[in-house]
């Protein structure tokens, strides 16, 4: 058995400690966001934050997951109740087929959590490591920077509001 | 109610599932059938020329439109691809309906409930589906509207249509779904539709955010890649080298006893495996693949030879040619055709252009489920034409089509025919073979780029008369290339059938006519020529695997006409914008490109520094469709190798627009896609094949390379057809981008892709 915590719950699940995080969040958890998209850690569809960094978890050992926390764009909001930068994102309809959406919006939550306003040019070397096919990128960036604009993702700001 | 007619049941056909279910037979087909029967484009069948959009393929009105106790349901054979569709048809169904969007349902291509439109392709869907709907809804209002004026006995010109409740000037009301109790929809739409008023429309014409989004941004089921029925397999099949290597060998025992495998399949050169986890299948995959042993009997060309052995294979000549104010006159095909007499004169202009294959490129490899239960193989699939790939998988298997179901479920965006259809055939495949177990199979990113059908490697050449004022006098432009419309035609245009113990044989190779055209599409000028000849070098023995990707020849052949217009308003000593201008009858066309030059300042550009380049390029995609003019600045950096897009300004014209956000978000994404495209993309083949297997073995555009800043501009035209808008800005990208690197490099790089061919 394999424990980890993704987005705040703690699960047990029975597989080969080998099993790439995508498979077990995909299949054992139910959890559609992060996606298959080339299984080598090129494309970034699978993003997901581990310890609010993110990663491929096509890549990811599930059982490299042990004492660290793990967060999906699941736990980023809901279609109610939707984070910053997924409200920006249904406000800029920065979405097309949107297979790539929830891993662009998984590593920009990292990016604007660590660096409030973050540049154009940190934001376009920040996502570089994923792609998107059907050419939505001006609308991306367009979602990212609204939520930049307003540092309200950074710790420190999310801390002050919360206390 | 619901409107059952008196024929028998047909529930093969379209029994439609939802509530008390109206089945509604087809019987009358088979006679409409017989008599027309021609096939449009997208392989659907046309049973009547004289009705808008694809009323002309499936002229019923209840085919479309259903409404019974449980409600009202709008249904359309297109299916959602990524661009927003699904949300632009609901708008225009709810504005001829006169309901809000809320209140009814909307249901996308399924073999079992919706009208078959063929494939969703070649921006046709706004232009036929689009237009069906808008006339078959108008019509069932129409027809409501007279029954609630009998039924609640006033004249229909006294009746107010209130979101769903007809009222009458004395109070009376009736809903929709009151006023349909004893109307039969059942019949043929008329030819023309009461007229609505486009400044009336609610929701024609507006920003309706797109239905599909909000579950994509939060991780809701969205994707066929997200379905998880109950008991369901995974499997991973294996595919040999290339196409035509022989399975010598291979260790299905050890597989087999891998961990969760519950079945190896073997059938000729067919390799799958099934587990019950998806790790599991993937790991059984690797074993089986590394102990398959392949005897090889091809040899492929490689980049530098591509374009040189396109010209020595088997081919056929389709010569098209344009004589005065004439439309477009194709003949019929001949092996050999005659060439054209050279162009002679004192001003003739010669240049030709070539590009390498290149991947749709999908971002999610291809998916799909299928399950053989009760006597159907139901299959969920994320194909552009459920009933094209009915009728393929049916033949492969060998099963009636009335025992295959074909359900469209979302995937990664396709742009093309992509492994959707040979995923759906290898899941029906295996679960035929696994009664009652649902079967998902998934490829892997190699076996995406290995086996979908490549959009195709080309090669022009054009050689264009013009009179001592600039005024083009005769115009010859010729192309090779392999086929761009290899869909499902037949069972052996399924990769699976050619793999199997007993392949299927592929249909042969067709070119989509004149004027929507295939290698040959946009290689007539919209200009004004007198004497115009393309000929068409249709080459049928494909070393590579191709078919339809956005835009098709379009891509290159519009490269190759605005970099002649730009020579030629060189040699003339005109504007490259006054030259297009003054060659041009459209007042359309005139509009988009005006708009462009004012709105990117052409005319009151500042000098631009060295490494600076801008290019102009204009295009009505297919001739028929939207029209699309595009400006655009670059710098290059030849130290870094790199070309950086600073602007972009781009004007179209669609027709009516319905959702201009939308249209908006497809043309910015054309741009970005065709960028990329032109400056990065070529499928490596050579060796066994293909051999760009990754995202490092084909490299596209990624954030640092996305241009600084697009502008689209629309020009509406209510009350005008709609036009589509998926594939209309990627030629003018291309060709706009050709030209601002050759201004900014000093090199006029006719070669695609425009970075690895300037710095090799």
């Amino acid at each position: 058995m394999i424990e980890l915590n993704v987005n705040g719950a703690v699960h047990r699940v029975d597989v080969d400690p080998a099993t790439p995080l995508l498979y077990v969040l995909r299949n054992e958890l139910a959890l559609n966001g992060a996606k298959f998209g080339c299984g080598m850690g090129q494309c970034g569809a699978c993003t997901v934050l581990v310890d609010n960094r993110p990663v491929f978890s096509c890549l990811y050992p599930v059982s490299s997951t042990a004492g660290r926390t793990v967060r999906t764009v699941e736990g980023l909001g809901t279609p109610a109740h939707p984070g910053p930068l997924q409200k920006a994102f249904v406000d800029t309809q920065a979405v097309q087929c949107g297979y790539c959406i929830a891993g662009m919006i998984v590593r920009a939550q990292a990016l604007l959590e660590a660096v409030a306003h973050p540049t154009e040019a940190q934001i376009r070397a920040h996502m570089s490591p994923n792609l998107c096919r059907c050419g939505t990128h001006m609308r991306i960036l367009e979602a990212i920077r609204r939520v930049a604009s307003s540092g309200e993702l950074h710790r420190a700001a999310s801390k002050e509001n919360r206390s | 109610m619901s409107t059952p007619s008196d024929k028998p049941a047909s529930p093969g056909r379209r029994a439609f599932l939802a509530g008390s279910g109206v089945v509604v037979s087809f019987a009358l087909f088979g006679t409409l059938r017989v008599r027309a029967g021609q096939e449009n484009t997208l392989g659907a069948t046309v049973l009547n020329p004289k009705l808008p959009g694809d009323l002309k393929i499936e002229p019923m009105l209840d085919a479309w439109i259903k409404i019974d106790a449980t409600g009202i349901t709008v249904c359309s054979g297109k299916v959602e691809l990524g661009t927003g569709v699904k949300t632009a048809l609901w708008q225009v169904a709810a504005d001829q309906l006169a309901l809000p969007l809320e209140r009814f349902r909307f249901v996308t291509a399924d073999t079992a409930l919706t009208p078959d439109e063929g494939y969703t392709a070649g921006s046709h869907t706004m232009a036929d589906g689009g237009t069906a709907i808008f006339h078959a809804a108008s019509q069932v209002r129409e027809m409501l509207v007279e029954a609630a004026a009998a039924k609640l006995g006033v004249p229909s010109a006294q009746l107010v249509l209130d979101n769903g409740i007809i009222r009458s000037p004395d109070g009376g009301q009736l809903t929709y779904e009151e006023a349909a109790a004893g109307v039969n929809l059942h019949r043929v739409a008329a030819e023309t539709s009461p007229a609505t008023d486009p400044a009336a429309y609610r929701y024609i014409g507006r920003n309706v955010a797109r239905v599909d989004i909000p579950a994509k941004v939060t991780g809701g089921a969205a994707y066929v890649q997200d379905m998880r029925p109950d008991g369901m397999h995974h499997a991973r099949v294996v595919r040999p080298p290339n196409r035509g290597a022989v399975l010598a060998s291979v260790d299905i025992p050890s597989a087999a006893r891998m961990p969760g495998v519950v079945r190896v399949i073997r059938d000729g050169n067919y390799l799958a495996v099934v587990a019950k986890g998806e790790w599991q299948a993937v790991v059984a995959m690797r074993a089986l693949q590394a102990s398959a042993q392949w005897r090889q009997t091809e040899a492929f060309p490689d980049n530098a030879s591509i374009h040189r052995v396109l010209k020595t294979l088997p081919k056929l000549d389709y010569v098209s040619t344009r004589q005065g104010a004439a439309g477009v006159r194709q003949a019929a095909p001949v092996p050999e055709a005659p060439p054209p007499v050279p162009l002679d004169g004192p001003h003739v202009e010669r240049l030709a252009a070539t590009k390498q294959y290149v991947l749709h490129g999908s971002i999610g490899p291809s998916c799909a489920l299928a399950v053989w239960r009760d006597g159907i193989l139901t299959v969920w699939t994320h194909s552009q034409g459920v009933f094209p790939l009915r009728a393929g998988i049916a033949g492969l298997l060998g099963l009636p089509k009335e025992q295959v179901r074909c359900v469209h479920v979302e995937g990664s965006g396709c742009y093309g025919h992509n492994g959707a259809d040979d995923a759906a055939a290898d899941a029906a495949l295996i679960a035929h073979r696994m009664p009652g177990v649902p079967i998902r199979v998934q490829w892997m990113r190699d076996q995406e780029a290995g086996w979908e059908p490549l959009g195709p490697a080309m090669e022009t050449s054009l050689e264009v008369a013009t009179g001592a004022d600039g005024s083009l006098a005769a115009w010859r432009h010729a192309l090779w290339s392999t086929p761009h419309n290899e869909r499902i035609t037949n069972p052996g245009r399924l990769l699976a059938a050619w793999l199997v113990s007993q392949p299927i044989a592929p249909s042969p190779p067709s070119p989509i006519p004149q004027p929507e055209g295939d290698a040959d599409r946009n290689a007539v000028p919209l200009y004004r020529v007198p004497d115009v000849r393309v000929d068409m070098h249709f080459v049928t023995q494909m070393p590579f695997r191709t078919s339809a990707m956005r835009s098709l020849g379009a891509h290159i052949n519009v490269v190759t006409i605005e970099s002649m217009m730009d020579r030629l308003a060189e040699r003339h000593g005109q504007d490259p914008v006054d030259y297009r201008l003054a060659q041009l009858d459209d007042p359309r066309a005139i509009g988009v490109i005006r708009r462009v030059a004012d709105e990117f300042g052409w005319k009151t550009m500042a000098p631009r520094p060295a490494n600076r380049g801008v290019g102009f390029a204009f295009a009505q995609y297919k001739n028929l469709m939207g029209y699309c003019a595009l400006a655009l600045e670059v710098e290059v950096d030849p130290e870094r190798r790199s070309i950086r897009v600073l602007r972009v300004v781009a004007a179209v014209d669609c027709g009516q627009i319905v959702n201009p956000d939308g249209l908006t978000n497809q043309i910015e994404g054309g741009i970005v896609q065709s960028t990329s495209w032109t400056l990065y993309e070529q499928v490596q083949i050579g060796g066994v094949g293909v051999r760009s297997v990754d995202w490092q073995s084909y490299p596209i555009l990624r954030f640092p390379q996305v241009p600084d800043r697009i502008d689209v501009h629309m020009l509406d035209q209510p009350g005008k057809p709609f036009l589509g808008a998926a594939e209309i800005a990627q030629g003018p990208t291309a060709a706009a981008l050709v030209s601002a690197v050759g201004e900014a490099t000093g090199r006029r790089m006719l070669q695609l892709p425009l970075v690895p061919n300037l710095w090799p």
